[in-house]
């Protein structure tokens, strides 16, 4: 797996390639908590079109970056995601909590 | 039996070992291992390496393929696989990336009739005995990390089955490919 990030304006892009797992979840969730409680960027958007695959400790990742984000009343937004990481988020009755997009354009959009 | 070498994070190697049984002595019974052997496809041992995950998932996403699982069947069973790893890497290893893992692949009769079949997966490890507290699913309505991978389990497949036996954690994890839909003609 791996991580990128790029900036726009007072939004943070984290582009994210390979899978999820439990061998690289830790690296997802340290990116996320210190750009959200260290660097408090407004908006944390996860661009996961790359991801093929999530599992749950990925999944796990992901609520800690929205709590962390909903803590210090930043936006944490995911877009991309695959029929895989979709169906792990309906399974786990997440997909409704988290701020979902199709594409970057709509997820900066919104 | 076919080894597979690779580097882990830390630099040394590690070792998976992968059988694979041809379709024609699938359902071959052998010797005085016989139940264990019957229809089996493939066998896989390999160390509690969290390196190793998505090679377990390729090798799993083939075999539903070949077996005829539905795409959405498919990565069920793949999560199922997956999840039910980690849970022993994690819990019943405490991470340790050196710890035995064996697993077994096999063809069984379908449940409602024995024309239709089903994938049977066991997967075996040496660490302690889980406790029946450990194997209780939080309530999904709690937003918060963690205690997931039991639900993926559990939604993804139809048997779900643990059992202690001579020092070793045997999950049984069972999968039946769906009957096809027979025509009513008016």
């Amino acid at each position: 797996m791996q991580i990128s990030r790029r900036q726009l304006d007072k939004t943070a892009i984290f582009d994210v390639s390979g899978d999820i797992d439990l061998a690289n979840s830790p690296a997802v969730r340290k990116a996320l908590l210190k750009e959200i409680r260290d660097s408090r960027t407004p908006r944390v958007v996860m661009n996961l079109s790359n991801v093929r695959y999530i599992d749950s400790s990925g999944v796990a990742s992901l609520v800690e970056g929205l709590k962390a984000a909903r803590d210090v009343g930043s936006r944490f937004i995911l877009f991309g995601l695959s029929t895989s990481a979709r169906e792990v988020l309906q399974l786990s009755r997440l997909l409704k909590i988290f701020e979902v997009y199709d594409n970057e354009e709509q997820a900066l959009a919104a | 039996m076919t080894s597979l070498r690779r580097r882990s994070k830390d630099g040394g190697e590690i070792e998976i070992h992968m059988k694979i049984l041809h379709g024609a002595r699938r359902s071959k019974p052998k010797g005085r291992n016989g139940d264990l052997s019957r229809g089996l496809l493939l066998r896989l041992e390999l160390p509690s390496d969290p390196s190793l995950l998505c090679v377990v998932r390729g090798a799993v996403e083939r075999l539903t393929e070949s077996f005829g699982f539905s795409a959405p069947d498919c990565r069920a069973v793949t999560r199922a696989v997956d999840e039910a790893l980690t849970n022993i890497i994690r819990h019943s290893y405490n991470g340790r990336p050196d710890r035995p893992i064996g697993m077994l692949f096999r063809s069984v009769p379908g449940a409602a009739t024995p024309k239709a079949s089903g994938l049977e997966i066991l997967l075996c490890d040496r660490g302690p005995s889980i406790k029946r507290a450990q194997l209780c699913m939080r309530e999904l309505e709690e937003v918060r990390p963690g205690g997931l991978g039991l639900h993926f389990i559990q939604q993804s497949m139809d048997i779900v089955e643990y059992k202690r036996t001579n020092g070793t954690n045997r999950l049984r994890l069972v999968k039946y490919v769906p009957a096809p839909k027979q025509e009513v003609n008016s």
